[in-house]
């Protein structure tokens, strides 16, 4: 920090003494030297000269790209060797190699490098060079920063890096000895607009101050952990309805086939693992013959991961489960069966490694909102669910084939003696639950690993979905859903994630004994049959 | 009370048993009728197998409860036992800790958690093998059976049961070892586990438990009992209408299976030598139920045979053809659901029947 303090105090004398012409070409010619202490005060002039290349030149002198001639004219080594004139940046193409000769540098010189250009940062063209540079000063709570700071805020436009800048100069102000009291209980209300938890340690770091600052600083502290505990307990939120929406995702197309036919699919969650690898297929194809469109892939995968894992859906249905209708028992044997099989048979194709699947740019990154963290594959999760399951509720509320679906739920005899064919219904709405899983499996594929034990992760969490939601209702499962994530995930940092897992689980447990249908429970003569 | 398939399973079991110890003890090495020791092991594995079986029957085949999560009881009661197994290696461990299991050196613990205190006696072992799995049973029954939740709604909350449990056994902190489990026994009672004598003796033991626990279970379901269990199955609610307490009967059924279980597993990890978390995922409970459903679920008998066929079939496929036992396990339980719904028993009840029917045909036709 002391070579900081130099600097500044520089920077002091500077504003104090305006008459002192051309300091910038006098620091310039100071930098061709060997000496090194030489070298660091002239880095620290050129720092305050206000040179406009002045950043420029210490960079390259910072990479070890600057050289000096004879004569004590700068030159900076561009790519290829190539000479430019430090001062003008003009091109030197005249001036041979052997004539100049490298700057060097020693550890103290690397460290008045650093601390120029710290300071150079304050007063960069760049705004958020700027707001860095700011919330360097912010962190070190250096009272020595405070001339810097003041002539940066009298030139700032950038209303956000002022006051960043102003949050500094209120840290470094409640750090130096000689502030008064008013000036210090500024600094703190200051502080409390910040009310994050850089702000708070900065506080909590105080001591020795004026009684009245200590209070105002140990109130805010308060304040600013309630803030900083609402924002946890919003993220906590965001974490949940993320989970949530995963779950949905695995369930809805459970929701259906268990739910809304009551056939006890253990293959489920090799559906939601089709999906995931019709993905796989689907980026390795688009790669390999259109890879001008790969920023789409997914806009592919989705429909055909539905129509894949609907058409196995549809054949399971056919050859395996018609049989078994009416033993629920027997149907969860013979898919687990199944389920093995089609694990086993994706082992062998694929390899049981996990499979790479990419994730496209608009999908990842983040965005801050307030105190929260929102991941964009997240936010588009949340936002797939929604558009599956209103689509899904569309679907059967609307179209000819979810009436036809709700009819044979609710009567089969009446509706097949109405003239439905009740068997081709069945295997299109176990097409539907299958394609919905194979949707999931898209979505999973981004945040999850693909290997063909993808489905057993989530089979016995969807179960648990419907189950709690309660069976034939598909806002039971939402609410199921949404529950058991936000549920989950405010567990966790009480109880560590696995233990948060148990104590749902057995949570679950317990409330099927008090609601054994679940939340919402099917109602009327259907529910026993 | 003994009808002849029981009788004839009682005989094969002890038989076979007994024929194999003696081989493996009084032939000489080398000697063409010499049963090797590994076949002892994996023998005695198979018998621990078909206790689990067993109970998995006298629930599912009588009182219609289909369990996803016996294979928890078995592993409670192998937990127990591996906890006595552990206390018996004193000083032979890696540290040589004489109080402290190794496991619990490696992650720095300084003294033994309350609830492996008593483990030391052979007598409290046995105590918590009954136990442990009895009381899990009998709480988890009483809520279960109390509200009424049947069918697949049970069959799905067993499962979770066992899921729980799963990752409360991988948690280090819970003092089972964490993923690695309990295993490196070195004595039971005084004799080497690892001895051709001591293997010998266990499988011989299991054979004759088993034995036991069939005529228990046989006994069960021929007494009054019994009927009304199979009435309870049947229709569940017209039991209720006739004055019986189903839940009663259900929970008494379902503690008296978890505790079969739970010396099954007792029995099987001295044999095979280590226990861990694994046994009690899911799928080793819906591994049980194949089990019985391939042997002909409701025939106690099948149950036993179900674990051994399919228990030799794995080791013969994950042997030869590793990579297909997997399509052979689901093959299995598709084909068996679809066209062996009372399985092998089914089969050879079928094939006696025949000719029967014709010779009962042929004498009505006489006169």
């Amino acid at each position: 920090m002391s070579r900081f303090r130099i600097v500044l105090f520089l920077i002091l004398t500077l504003l104090a003494a305006p008459t002192r012409a051309q300091p910038a070409n006098e620091a310039l010619a100071s930098l061709a030297t060997t000496n090194f202490n030489a070298l660091r005060q002239g880095i620290e002039t050129l720092a305050l000269s206000g040179h406009p290349r002045a950043m420029e030149i210490i960079v390259a002198l910072q990479s070890g790209k600057l050289y000096f001639r004879a004569d004590k004219t700068l030159f900076i080594k561009g790519d290829g060797d190539a000479l430019t004139e430090a001062a003008t940046g003009a091109p030197a193409p005249d001036v041979p190699a052997s004539a100049v000769r490298q700057v060097r540098l020693n550890n103290a010189v690397r460290g008045a490098i650093d601390a120029a250009l710290g300071s150079l940062r304050l007063f960069s063209a760049n705004p958020s060079e700027r707001l860095t540079a700011a919330e360097a000063v912010f962190r070190s709570r250096d009272p020595a920063a405070l001339p810097a700071l003041d002539r940066a805020l009298a030139k700032e436009a950038d209303s956000t890096v002022k006051t960043r800048m102003e949050q500094a100069r209120a840290a470094a102000l409640l750090f130096a000895p000689d502030t008064s009291e008013a000036d210090r209980l500024e600094a703190v209300s200051v502080l409390r607009l910040r009310g994050d938890i850089e702000a708070r340690s900065t506080l909590a770091a105080l001591s020795g101050q004026p009684p009245a600052v200590a209070e105002a600083a140990a109130v805010t502290i308060t304040a600013i952990d309630r803030v900083l505990q609402m924002w946890s307990i919003l993220q906590s939120v965001y974490y949940g309805l993320s989970l949530g929406s995963v779950l949905l995702l695995a369930a809805a197309g459970l929701a259906i086939t268990f739910g809304v036919m009551g056939v006890i699919n253990m293959a489920h969650g090799e559906m939601v693992m089709i999906g995931a690898y019709t993905t796989f297929c689907v980026q390795g194809a688009i790669k390999a013959w259109i890879p001008g469109f790969y920023w789409a892939n997914l806009l592919v995968a989705i429909p055909m991961a539905f129509l894949v894992a609907g058409m196995i859906g549809i054949a399971i249905e056919r050859s395996l489960i018609r049989w078994l209708y009416g033993r629920p028992l027997e149907t969860l044997l013979a898919t687990w069966g199944l389920s093995l099989m089609i694990q086993q048979a994706v082992r062998s194709i694929f390899g049981a490694n996990n499979r790479d699947v990419d994730t496209p740019g608009w999908m990842s990154g983040a965005t801050q909102l307030g105190g929260i963290t929102l991941t964009w594959n997240r936010m588009y999760i949340i936002l797939f669910a929604i558009i599956v399951l209103a689509g899904l509720m569309a679907a059967l509320r609307y179209t000819s084939l979810g009436l036809r679906m709700r009819a044979v739920t609710q009567n089969r005899r009446m509706a097949a003696a109405m003239g439905i064919r009740t068997p081709w219904i069945d295997a299109l709405t176990f097409g539907l639950g299958s394609g919905v899983a194979g949707m999931a499996g898209v979505a999973l594929s981004q945040i999850d690993n693909v290997s063909p034990n993808l489905g057993q992760g989530y089979i016995i969490d969807s179960f648990m979905v419907v189950v709690f939601g309660g069976v034939g209702n598909l806002w039971g499962t939402v609410v199921g859903a949404l529950t058991l994530g936000i549920f989950n995930k405010f567990l966790e940092p009480v109880a560590g994630a696995v233990l948060g897992k148990i104590v749902v689980l057995v949570l679950l447990i317990l409330f099927i004994q008090r609601r054994p249908r679940g939340m919402f429970p099917l109602k009327g003569r259907a529910v026993e049959a | 009370m003994l009808d002849r398939t029981t009788s004839i399973t009682l005989v094969l079991v002890l038989g076979i048993a007994m024929v194999l110890a003696a081989l493996n003890q009084m032939a000489p090495v080398g000697s063409p009728f010499h049963v090797p020791t590994y076949v002892i092991a994996l023998a005695g594995k198979y018998l621990s197998f078909a206790m689990l079986a067993l109970a998995v029957d006298l629930v599912w085949g009588f009182a219609g409860i289909l369990s996803l999560g016996h294979a928890a009881f078995f592993a409670l009661g192998g937990y127990a036992m591996g906890m006595y197994l552990m206390r018996q290696i004193g000083t032979r461990g890696v540290y040589g800790n004489p109080e402290l299991p190794d496991f619990m050196v490696f992650l720095g613990w300084k003294e033994l958690p309350w609830f492996w205190h008593g483990f030391e006696w052979f007598g409290f072992a046995m105590l918590m093998v009954v136990l442990v799995p009895g009381m899990l049973a009998l709480v988890f029954g009483w809520l279960a059976f109390r509200s009424r939740v049947t069918g697949v709604y049970l069959s799905i909350i067993t499962q979770a049961l066992t899921y729980a449990l799963l990752l409360a056994f991988f948690r280090n902190d819970m003092g089972f070892g964490g993923n690695n489990g309990l295993t490196d026994f070195k004595d039971i009672l005084g004799f080497s586990v690892q001895a051709d004598s001591t293997r010998s003796a266990l499988m011989v033991i299991s054979a004759l438990l088993l034995a036991a626990q069939l005529l228990l279970a046989r006994f069960v379901v021929t007494s009054r009992f019994g009927k009304v269990l199979i009435a309870v199955r049947d229709t569940e609610a017209r039991t209720r209408f006739l004055g019986y307490r189903p839940e009663s009967y259900k929970l008494v059924v379902w503690v008296l299976s978890a505790v079969m279980a739970g010396i099954g597993g007792a029995l099987y990890v001295p044999q095979v030598g280590i226990i861990n978390p694994s046994e009690f995922s899911p799928a080793n409970s819906i591994e049980a139920v194949i089990w019985v459903a391939v042997g002909g679920r409701g025939t106690l008998s099948g149950a036993i045979i179900g674990a051994v066929l399919v228990n030799f079939g794995k080791t013969w496929f994950t042997g030869a053809l590793p990579e297909l036992w997997l399509y052979a396990l689901g093959a299995m339980f598709i084909l068996v659901t679809l066209f062996l719904p009372k399985g092998v028993m089914g089969l050879f009840s079928a094939l006696k029947r025949k000719p029967k029917r014709e010779s009962a045909e042929a004498k009505e036709a006489l006169p």
